[in-house]
């Protein structure tokens, strides 16, 4: 078998095992079904989703280990990953060949070769992680003023990678490089103990917006499978709702169809993924290179080359996305191959970042952070629609931690689950948030779903007793996302004095976080002068009554000197039936006044029971603005947002 | 369509290429106005008191001879049910070869079996047994949840247990509801009702458990048919009891089951905890709805006069809220 034959297999292979992967990230009892398959395997795969969560929470999340395999399988074999294993990858490569079916060798060649724009993807990585790294660097501030041994090897490390990376190279008298080192780590410390360096170094992990693993999961999860579903009509019986796909998809739909202008733009461009793979994989141990052999440069290596590195001339190793078509196509006697020796044609192993670039790209990324939060929305102006859910952590390591990969959203069986939109700061754009008007009902209060999906946990692992506070978590209480709240002028019986209680009926929580305050109150135009009392039927006299409107069960009738009202029955245009007579001695005379009253059951939360579920919310039968609704307010998960006070029952 | 001229001053352009240009055009205004003629309507769209074709549920109530209700005592519910169905004349007294059954169970919730909030999984299973025992062709289960559909099947255990019966458990879809309006009605009127399933069924049995519920006193057998409306249904909260009456002149069963093996005295219908629950250990099986309810009432601490949709059904002739008159057969498991 060929090698690029072994190659397309398996790409074929990786793809359907992650589009089934997704597939399985549903709760149900069926085989295809998340029977602990391994539904996050692709991100746990990344290392750039490790080394991202790495740098924002200074920890390594065990189930990410799989990271150290793509990294340790990069430096022995070049960027396997990228040429046989990323599903995103495989997809580009298809669309390009599809684009470029039955094109002629020379304009294949010209869109194959390098462009300095390939160097694009090493700023995008360099930004995002720089965004990340912001809590690492305050931790080193941090320990440096706390040890002065700290501080010595802060130091010392400090001066020799400036020392290396660039003095030696703009400054020629070493003396005057000593003193320059000396001068920046003086800086280093100044800043550390006049600046206020809490503030200004804030890390956020948005690796989400373009590693291509979060953010193919999350187009498949939240616009192809859904896309998919309308036409299968298997996988979800009530259809997949989520906001903002638009966005999503167009990002998803664009980056796929650029693959027609260049042939893995993406990949080439882009990928923040492929760049750290790239540098990963410098030093490769196997790589495809010249042999020596004799080579009679008949550029068909370049035609079809995936990575656009240039197998013929000097190679760029970096670029080299191992798709082996040059080893293909080359009609000699193996003057290319694939070799655990550098290539004898020359290798260029530069990357193209400028050493300006360099800095100046992690200024930038490092101080988006600090810059993007002056808008408070991480302080008082934190979004109260921005209902996380149950077992989020607080939100700082919250936006430290999720990927945007739609995992959650995917495996959320009620579909109240959403992305959320630039509405809650562009930090939280695609993280999840509930929207408890979509789906099929609020969040469960028996599902535990979400937690276990998530690859960083940005949302932790809760057990069921954790989550409902039960067993050894009874004194904790259980996990509350928010906090339901009545409007009273929408509602109906606060406002419009007509019964309903629906929130009250479906509130999960036990005893209910909703209980009812009942009142009789008089109906509008509901008072009559008495005619006469026969037994249980009472005869009214003036305006007509409509026949059967007080009937319904829900409307009592107060008699003149009777302190309880009586249930009516019956009523026909000019006589109500109540359900039991009156007893009174002497009958009111006739002309005294009757009142219909209205049994009314008003909601009222309880915040000491509510979790913030979101059931009433959705069953509210005010449907365009509820009469009931949860906000973030006294969520479990930020002390600061409490709204009871300690100990209050 | 009309080829452009080649030059103003083409000599080709003659009085055979003028004709055959002239009918060329002509053909297209003729085209254009005849589609617009086609299309021509001149009434504006949305008509808001439309009322659509009416999607009606069958009559499948009872017809032979025999006890109309029993109330077996007991803690086992497969074995009440099968007893009380024995002292009603055995399930082919109402199920019979070839039979299409629906099974309406009360799947509202996604909480476990044990809580009591649904039907629980045994007994549906078992009813499920007993139809194609007595030589039904098939049965189905379904409901219109207020959780999550799947969830709630599959939390309570009943999707599991019935598909392993042998039944074919029905998920509401959207498009399986169809408007309906009721003769006589003041709710159901061009109201989406879950129709679709019912095609080709003969036989309808409805099973639910006891349930405290604040807004309409009890949910019972009663109350279980709201699982057959869709749209917006839960502003019918409005007027729970007239809805309730309305769902009774609906839905004509074959016969219900009410288990009242745990009755959820508090915090109903959802429930959420043992404590919520009293060991009633009563089931009942009734041809009529409203008996079977009047009876359920009892264990609740209540009397049917607590709830107004049962004098509501009972005038409308729908059933009897006088259980003891129907005689019902008393036995213990």
């Amino acid at each position: 078998m060929k090698i690029t034959t072994a190659r397309r297999l398996t790409q074929i292979f990786f793809f359907t095992l992650f589009v089934w992967l997704c597939l399985a990230a549903t709760v149900g009892p069926l085989w295809w079904q998340w029977r602990g398959w391994p539904i996050a395997w692709f991100l746990q795969l990344d290392p750039l989703v490790a080394l991202g969560t790495v740098l924002t929470t200074h920890s390594f999340h065990p189930s990410l280990a799989w990271a150290l395999v793509t990294i340790g399988l990069t430096i022995l074999f070049g960027r396997v990953f990228c040429g046989f294993v990323c599903p995103f990858g495989a997809l580009h490569q298809f669309v390009s060949w599809l684009g470029r079916l039955g094109g002629r060798p020379k304009d294949k060649m010209a869109a194959n070769t390098y462009r300095p724009a390939q160097v694009i993807k090493y700023y995008v990585l360099l930004a995002l992680l720089a965004a990340a790294a912001g809590n690492l660097l305050l931790t080193l501030v941090r320990a440096s003023r706390d040890s002065t041994w700290i501080a010595l090897v802060v130091a010392a490390v400090a001066v020799l990678a400036l020392f290396w990376l660039t003095l030696r190279k703009v400054i020629a008298s070493f003396r005057r490089a000593v003193l320059f080192g000396a001068l920046l780590v003086l800086v280093w410390f100044g800043a550390a103990a006049l600046l206020s360096v809490e503030r200004l170094t804030l890390a956020t992990l948005q690796i989400g917006w373009l590693d291509p693993i979060p953010l193919v999961y999350r187009s498949f999860n939240l616009v192809v499978l859904p896309a998919t579903d309308l036409a299968v009509e298997k996988w979800f019986p009530s259809g997949r709702f989520y906001t903002g796909v638009g966005l999503i998809g167009a990002l998803f739909v664009a980056l796929v169809l650029l693959n027609l202008v260049v042939p893995r733009f993406f990949c080439r461009i882009l990928c923040p993924l492929g760049a750290l793979l790239g540098v990963i994989g410098r030093g490769t141990l196997w790589s495809i290179g010249k042999t020596g052999a004799k080579c009679t440069e008949c550029a068909l290596c370049d035609v079809d080359c995936e990575g656009a590195c240039n197998p013929m001339g000097p190679i760029r190793v970096s670029e080299c996305l191992m798709c082996m078509n040059c080893l293909d196509n080359c009609p000699s006697v193996r003057p290319i191959a694939y070799l655990p020796r550098p290539s004898s044609g020359g290798e260029i192993s530069a990357s193209g970042v400028t050493r300006r670039g360099f800095v100046a790209t992690l200024i930038a990324g490092a101080a988006a952070v600090p810059l993007a939060r002056l808008d408070g929305s991480t302080k008082s102006d934190w979004s109260p629609s921005l209902i996380r859910p149950p077992g989020s952590v607080a939100e700082e390591e919250f936006l430290a931690r999720c990927l945007k990969c739609g995992e959650c959203m995917r495996v959320c069986p009620t579909n109240v689950l959403q992305p959320s939109g630039f509405a809650h700061g562009w930090e939280s754009v695609w993280t999840p948030v509930l929207n408890n008007r979509i789906g099929t009902s609020g969040c469960q209060l028996n599902c535990i779903a979400c937690g276990h999906a998530c690859p960083t946990a940005a949302i932790r692992p809760l057990t069921l007793d954790e989550k409902q506070g039960a067993g050894d978590f009874t004194e904790h209480g259980p996990v509350r996302i928010g906090l339901a709240y009545v409007d009273r002028g929408r509602c109906l019986p606060w406002a419009m004095e007509r019964p309903c209680i629906v929130c009250e009926e479906n509130c999960p929580v036990t005893p209910k976080a909703i209980y009812v305050s009942e009142i009789e109150s008089t109906v509008r135009d509901g008072t009559f002068a008495i005619a006469s009392i026969d037994g249980a039927t009472v005869r009214v006299s003036g305006t007509p009554l409509t026949p059967g409107r007080f009937a319904s069960g829900d409307y009592t009738c107060k008699l003149p000197d009777e302190t309880r009202s009586r249930r009516i029955v019956a009523n026909t245009a000019d006589s109500l039936t109540l359900d039991t007579a009156p007893t009174a001695e002497e009958p009111p005379p006739p002309g005294a006044l009757l009142e219909v009253q209205v049994r009314l059951q008003r909601p009222v939360i309880d915040p000491a029971r509510c979790i913030g579920c979101g059931v009433c919310e959705h069953e509210c039968p005010m449907t365009g603005l509820r009469a009931i609704r949860v906000t973030a307010d006294n969520e479990t998960r930020s002390a600061n947002r409490s709204i009871l006070l300690k100990g209050s029952r | 369509m009309i080829p452009p001229h080649q030059s103003p001053l083409d000599p080709a352009a003659n009085r055979r290429e003028f004709l055959r240009r002239g009918l060329q055009a002509g053909a297209a205004v003729a085209l254009t106005g005849g589609l617009a003629s086609l299309l021509w309507n001149r009434h504006p769209p949305g008509d808001f008191n439309r009322e659509a074709a009416s999607a009606l549920l069958p009559d499948f109530s009872d017809k032979n001879a025999g006890p109309k209700m029993a109330i077996v005592t007991g803690q086992n519910r497969t074995a009440m049910v099968r007893r009380a169905l024995e002292a009603m004349g055995g399930i082919s007294r109402f199920i019979k070869r070839g039979d299409r059954v629906m099974l309406k169970v009360n799947a509202a919730f996604a909480t476990p079996a044990i809580l009591s909030a649904t039907t629980h999984p045994e007994l549906a299973a078992e009813l499920v047994r007993l139809c194609l025992g007595a030589g039904a062709a098939s049965v189905l289960v379904t409901d219109n949840p207020i959780n999550d559909p799947e969830s709630c099947f599959n939390l309570t255990g009943i999707g599991p247990a019935v598909r392993a019966a042998g039944a074919e458990l029905v998920l509401p879809r959207a498009a399986q509801f169809a408007p309906g309006t009721l003769p006589g009605a003041r709710l159901i009127r061009d109201w989406p009702i879950l129709h679709e399933p019912f095609r080709g069924i003969t036989k309808l049995i409805g099973v639910a458990p006891v349930k405290q519920h604040n807004r309409a006193g009890a949910s019972m057998t009663m109350k279980n048919w709201y699982g057959l409306l869709g749209g917006r249904r839960n502003q019918f909260h409005q007027d729970i009891n007239g809805i309730i009456v309305e769902l009774a002149m609906l839905v004509r069963p074959t016969f219900v089951v009410l288990d009242g093996t745990a009755s959820m005295m508090a915090n109903g219908p959802t429930g959420g905890s043992l404590a919520d629950l009293k060991p009633t250990q009563t089931l009942v099986v009734s041809t009529d709805g409203i008996a079977a309810d009047a009876f359920g009432a009892t264990l609740l601490d209540k009397t049917f006069r607590d709830l107004p949709y049962i004098a509501g059904a009972t005038e409308r002739g729908l059933g009897t809220a006088d259980f003891a008159s129907l005689n019902p057969v008393r036995a213990a498991v």
